[in-house]
């Protein structure tokens, strides 16, 4: 795999706020990361560094083999992007505005005819093409933006919350269409939905006060929950603390967090004291005491939740209602 | 070069996607004549000439020129579309040059549509059009240092009101350099070099000469390189100020 994007101790500070902190990473081709991070974090600053929309104070930064500090322009022809909110050209139609973006990419006549049809034909531009892009929806206005960041086939896409403001539907063509570049591209993503971080991403960085505090594949990263191996039983027609005690009692298992979710209803969540598997204890124990089992199963583990202990330094331990749901 | 062109294209077809390009053209037009007929006495001087008409050009640009010029930086920061335009492989300078060169080209359509009043004159007499040819070439000039300046002031703010407001006021100083409202301020304590070197900044005296048929290798320059430096500043302005 050849690395398409190589960021090397880059930092920028907004007068005595250190916005980006010594942030290293390469992004190789075929590679979807996610770039997540609380609101401030340092995804965006980040994000218009190795675009050359900002120049930062230290660090180096290298897409397709450009130096962006030095060669931006050659830098910047082989990226695709998509700024935070997606700006656009508000009082031109969808058409010249996308016909503006080749002629200023430079992309030969009859190749920008062809990525013009593929990038309205893919992103369901048909309708608008014709309509001022103030008076478009929002969803509209991000597929335009998307268009915008693809049509010249770059090698290296940002996306700055590619499906910020997509209905349902909409957020699955988006990824789908991701899904579908992805072989072929390096691409960076930053969100805060960790369910598109699942859908779409094969690596995930989480940032937070302009530091990377975590690094890793999806799973790898799940695996860091407190629910990673975690088992959830729920079980109908006995009492919540006879449950929570007897549940308690099993070893390895280091915590009982029980909710009951209707009328004898309980389901509760069994962590592992050290994060092995608990299944085949927890299976045994569950047989032998002849309860009526609705469900049960093991959790992989929670982004959310790792997302939550390492951004705000979240004790492990939550309250136990929180825990079950 | 076809990136200026892109560029200039999409800026120019910007004014006229909007109401801007329209109602500017008709109070330049309506303007022009009330200055000209009513102010200028075109008639009563009895002379075959458009010196009535030149001769308020300083202080229709003063107010036009900058509410045209108030929009091109000041709406893409405020819009965030300037992330966008410097995202894309385009120098500042192509982008300065393209925005610069697509308001400079409204204004002189705005211009050329003035011909009826060329005519009138040739109607009524018989003009040296070659006094009224260089008065065009003056006019033209004139417009691009006070579009320079306002391009410039509104590349350090997302605010049009204040863009337009900062740029009246500069370019009323460009216009006035030369008389004693400006002079008198420096006279006294400035040495007599930075004070002619100040006079000479007029617009107005190197704008009235040209509109004569004086056409003075110095005058050109004077506003040829006003017009440089200005856009080299706002090339530095638009660097400086794109991530704030």
């Amino acid at each position: 795999m050849s690395t398409l994007i190589e960021i090397d101790n880059l930092s920028k500070r907004f007068g005595a706020l250190i916005a980006v902190d010594g942030v290293s990473f390469k992004v190789a081709r075929g590679e979807v990361l996610g770039f997540l991070g609380p609101n401030g974090a340092g995804k965006t600053t980040t994000m218009r560094m190795v675009t050359g929309f900002l120049k930062p104070d230290a660090g180096r930064i290298s897409v397709s083999g450009h130096d962006v500090l030095e060669d931006d322009i050659a830098a910047k022809a082989a990226i695709g992007y998509l700024p935070e909110g997606a700006p656009l050209y508000g009082d031109m139609t969808a058409a010249a505005f996308l016909h503006f973006i080749t002629e200023t990419r430079g992309v030969a006549r009859a190749r920008a005819r062809e990525r013009f049809d593929w990038a309205v034909e893919r992103l369901g531009l048909q309708s608008v093409l014709q309509q001022s892009i103030d008076t478009l929806s929002k969803g509209y206005k991000r597929r335009v933006g998307l268009a915008q960041a693809l049509i010249h086939d770059p090698e290296v896409l940002i996306l700055d919350e590619p499906t910020d403001g997509l209905d349902p539907n909409q957020k699955h063509e988006v990824r789908s269409l991701i899904n579908e570049m992805a072989s072929e591209k390096a691409i960076v993503i930053s969100t805060h939905l960790l369910e598109e971080v699942d859908a779409v991403c094969s690596r995930a960085i989480i940032i937070s006060q302009g530091r990377i505090v975590a690094d890793g594949t999806p799973m790898e990263l799940a695996a860091r929950s407190r629910f990673h191996n975690a088992v959830k039983v729920t079980v109908r027609g006995v009492a919540e603390a006879d449950l929570a005690k007897a549940l308690g009692g099993i070893a390895g298992v280091s915590e009982v967090a029980t909710d009951a979710i209707g009328t004898d209803v309980v389901r509760c969540t069994l962590f592992s004291s050290n994060g092995t598997g608990l299944l085949a204890e927890v299976s045994r124990h569950v047989q032998s005491s002849n309860w009526t089992v609705d469900e049960f199963g093991v959790e992989t583990g929670r982004l959310e939740d790792v997302f939550r202990s390492i951004t705000i330094g979240e004790p492990e331990k939550k309250g136990q209602k929180e825990a079950a749901s | 070069m076809a990136t200026v062109l892109a560029l200039f294209r999409r800026e120019l077809a910007g004014y006229f996607a909007t109401p801007v390009a329209y109602v500017f053209i008709v109070i330049f037009l309506f303007l022009n004549g009330i200055f000209t007929f009513y102010l200028g006495d075109f008639y009563e001087r009895g002379q075959a000439d458009l010196q009535p008409f030149f001769v308020w050009h300083p202080w229709l640009y003063l107010f036009l020129v900058p509410a045209l010029g108030m929009r091109l930086w000041a709406e893409e920061r405020r819009t965030g579309t300037l992330e966008l335009l410097m995202t894309l492989p385009v120098s500042v300078t192509q982008a300065v040059l393209g925005k610069f060169l697509a308001a400079w080209a409204f204004t002189a359509i705005a211009l050329a549509l003035t011909f009826p009043i060329w005519i009138t004159v040739n109607f009524l007499g018989s003009p040296d059009n070659g006094v009224i040819i260089a008065g065009y070439f003056a006019s033209l000039l004139l417009s691009a240092g006070y579009l320079a300046i306002s391009a410039c002031i509104s590349a350090l703010t997302k605010n049009q009101v204040i863009a337009f407001v900062v740029a009246v006021v500069v370019c009323f100083l460009f216009t006035l350099s030369g008389l004693p409202l400006v002079i008198n301020f420096f006279s006294g304590w400035a040495p007599q070099v930075l004070i002619e070197t100040i006079a000479s900044f007029s617009f107005l005296a190197n704008f009235t000469d040209m509109t004569r048929g004086v056409i003075d290798v110095r005058h050109i320059v004077y506003f040829v390189s006003l017009t440089a430096v200005w856009l080299f500043a706002n090339v530095i302005a638009v660097d400086q100020t794109k991530g704030t």
